[in-house]
């Protein structure tokens, strides 16, 4: 009997691991000297300390989620969650220090900023350690920084929108980021400024026992249009690492967004993100998003479409391995006229990897004449694996179109024998089939992720005598 | 004397502990188009899994040589390379490839060699054209979404392009009109050479009339029972299997 193994993303670039060196690490743990100190080295306003111990005490008040995976592998007490890096934010890469600059190049920044960015952040632990954005979009009035910058430079702006889409009182881990948030992103793109081409900003965890915060807060204002791309990695530790960033999109009227994500963290890390748009009339916010690394994921961007004739599209992938549970979904709530949903979800799981898509659809009794179409497919690659589909679907008017098609499925034999038939090895076929099914949602990611992402299509096949 | 192409050899083979093909002899020469008849259920389609190889069917006893090797045991990738191609009864659907890339894939993996592009695609456009298809099918997903007679004239289109030494076309004629089936026609008539041959199976005779078959084989209860020149198929035609049935079922019956 042959049997095939279908090798994991090679993940040689992201398990690069700098000594765990820092200017500053916080002791482990969470507590109000712990909260009071991050804000103090950061000197920031008190209104945003006040911000943090008020999100401390949401944290205590609040209990972990009942549902979905198992967290108690996520101990508080063993993790710091603040790494001040041992350099300082520069918008010139060579003064950013040259092991942290050798990472980044590694996985590709500096050299997609050349080719086909308008600006980067980069973010190494807990602070951001570059930050540029090309001179034409400046004079356009955008605004593209770290938060940090952001809150002191633009505090009007901050504390009109900072945690006001997302608020602390969420779910516990948006509290915990409320806490102890640190660096991010901010975008402010003005009244119909069109940015052309993406804006990306990247999030590397490179110190152990850790957790990154990263706080993105993106106005795209009337009219206006961005592209923004996120990045995340980290190298695996045997202790757990914990990412609990949070994203706020303000999408305004007749205004678009998309937003892509490509997610690699190491294997010992518990992705508890979270990421919510509102969008405004005639608007349009696109999610895009691909989930392959971490232990744990549980990520369900959300949509609010607030106008009338407000637009969202979800496009994303997960592949699980061994040791794996992604689950990953979205949500969104039509609440005005003539709102339009398409959610296109697809998961890969192999070798005991577990795949779950999670969802919600609201549709309000105002959303009148709204549609809502879902499809989800989920493709496991042996008997091992697992994969589940949970939506939740809250439909409150008869005026409204809502479609839900799941699909759950193994490679069939007749196919690999067909494609065999075709000169093709089992390896071939099954890589085939594979990157047929990966293929409507790589199409969606930017160009400088398709290597990351051929990584994971052209999947390293061997085959063995077993 | 014309050469040997393929030889099945006193073939047996079991399909989910079933016996349904019982002892089979067949060959066929270079240069020949041969059909297999019979009715459902008699292993026709099991023949032509046979010969590739299928995992779920099991040899029991026999032999297949081709091209002067015994492929009795090869993996069905390697009996594709080595020259023989199957056309499905029902072609597999393959989202998320297009029917170009899956065919110069296909092409690359058969010839082992690196498919050059413009002379594929003149290839391809010649064709697609002498087989009437919609050139924008090229860049749909492999027979997503394809009709039946659009699934048949793509597997011709296939073995056209990975032009191989046997062509097995199982049931390629079923289901399809009278037009379609004329198309499939003029497409092994193109592929035809006296270095390759053709193995039809079907059981109707409608695909017959505008080919020149060499030799037809009548196929009941996983044994050849009668072999015999194209004039055979009008027989049967006329008749049906019937007369081949009786015999087969008073000798059960005995």
């Amino acid at each position: 009997m042959k049997k095939t193994k279908i090798e994991d993303i090679n993940r040689n670039i992201y398990d690069i691991k700098n000594k765990d060196e820092y200017e500053f690490k916080i002791k482990k743990g969470l507590s109000k000297d712990i909260v009071e100190e991050i804000s103090a080295k950061k000197n920031e306003p008190s209104w945003m300390r006040d911000f943090r111990l008020k999100a401390l005490d949401v944290y205590n008040s609040l209990k972990l989620p009942t549902w979905g995976p198992d967290l108690s592998c996520l101990n508080m007490d063993e993790i710091a969650t603040y790494v001040k890096p041992k350099t300082k934010l520069s918008n010139s890469w060579d003064d950013v220090d040259e092991d942290i600059k050798n990472t980044f190049d590694k996985l590709g920044i500096p050299e997609a900023e050349k080719k086909s960015l308008a600006g980067v952040g980069a973010q190494y632990d807990s602070e951001v350690v570059y930050h540029s954005m090309k001179e034409e979009l400046k004079k356009q009035g955008v605004i593209y920084t770290d938060m940090e910058t952001a809150v002191n430079e633009y505090p009007e702006l901050v504390k009109k929108y900072f945690m006001k889409c997302v608020p602390v009182y969420d779910h516990k881990f948006v509290a915990l980021h409320g806490a102890v948030w640190s660096g991010g992103s901010f975008v402010y793109v003005p009244k119909n400024v069109k940015v052309d081409i993406p804006l990306q900003s990247y999030f590397r965890l490179n110190s152990k026992e850790a957790g990154q915060f990263e706080h993105t807060l993106i106005i795209v204002e009337e009219g206006a249009s961005l592209h923004f791309i996120e990045g995340c990695s980290a190298p695996k530790y045997n202790k757990v690492n914990l990412h609990a960033g949070c994203v706020e999109l303000y999408v305004k009227d007749n205004a678009y967004l998309r937003y892509s994500t490509i997610e690699n963290w190491s294997k010992n890390m518990l992705n508890l993100n979270t990421k919510k748009a509102i969008v405004g009339k005639n608007a349009k916010m696109e999610w895009v998003s691909g989930s392959f690394g971490s232990k744990i994921s549980m990520l369900y961007p959300m949509s609010i479409l607030d106008g009338e004739g407000a637009q969202t599209e979800y496009t994303g992938i997960s592949f699980a391995s061994t040791g794996q549970n992604l689950d990953n979904g979205f949500k969104v709530v039509h609440n005005a006229k003539n709102t339009s949903s398409l959610v296109n979800a697809k998961s890969i799981s192999k070798n005991g990897g577990k795949c779950t898509y999670r969802s919600l659809v609201r549709i309000n009794e105002n959303a009148k004449n709204s549609k809502s179409s879902v499809s989800c497919e989920s493709l496991m690659l042996d008997d091992i694996s697992i994969s589940d589909t949970i939506p939740t679907n809250d439909i409150r008017t008869d005026d409204a179109q809502f479609s839900h098609e799941a699909k759950i499925g193994k490679i069939s034999d007749k196919t690999i024998f067909y494609l065999m038939s075709r000169g093709m090895t089992e390896e071939d076929a099954k890589a085939m089939i594979v990157r047929g099914f990966a293929y409507e949602v790589s199409k969606e990611l930017p160009v400088e992720y398709a290597v990351e992402m051929n990584n994971l299509i052209n999947l390293e096949l061997e085959g063995a005598i077993g | 004397m014309s050469e040997k192409l393929l030889q099945i050899k006193n073939l047996y083979v079991n399909a989910d502990k079933k016996e349904i093909l019982k002892g089979i002899n067949l060959t066929i020469n270079k240069g020949e188009i041969h059909v297999i008849m019979g009715p459902n259920g008699s292993g026709k389609t099991t023949t032509a899994n046979a010969i590739l190889n299928n995992p779920a069917y099991s040899k029991k006893k026999g032999s297949i040589i081709f091209d002067s090797q015994d492929i009795t045991n090869l993996s069905t990738d390697e009996i594709a390379r080595k020259g023989v191609f199957m056309s499905f009864q029902m072609p597999e659907e393959i989202p998320g490839i297009s029917v170009t890339n899956f065919l110069k894939y296909a092409k690359n993996k058969i010839t082992s060699k690196p498919v050059k592009a413009a002379e594929f695609k003149i290839d391809l456009m010649k064709y697609m054209r002498e087989l009437k298809m919609n050139p924008k099918n090229m860049a749909r997903s492999l027979n997503v979404g394809f009709s039946g007679g659009e699934k048949k004239k793509n597997e011709i289109l296939q073995m056209l392009v990975l032009n191989p030494k046997l062509a097995i076309l199982d049931e390629t004629d079923s289901g399809l009109d009278v037009d379609a089936i004329k198309t499939v026609s003029k497409g092994i008539e193109m592929f035809k050479n006296d270095q390759n041959a053709v193995l039809i199976i079907t059981h109707n005779t409608k695909i017959l009339h505008s080919l020149k078959v060499d030799y037809v084989h009548i196929l009941v209860d996983g044994k050849i029972v009668d072999t015999s020149t194209s004039e055979l198929a009008k027989t049967i035609e006329e008749e049906g299997y019937s007369k081949y049935k009786k015999e087969v079922d008073t000798s059960e019956e005995d």
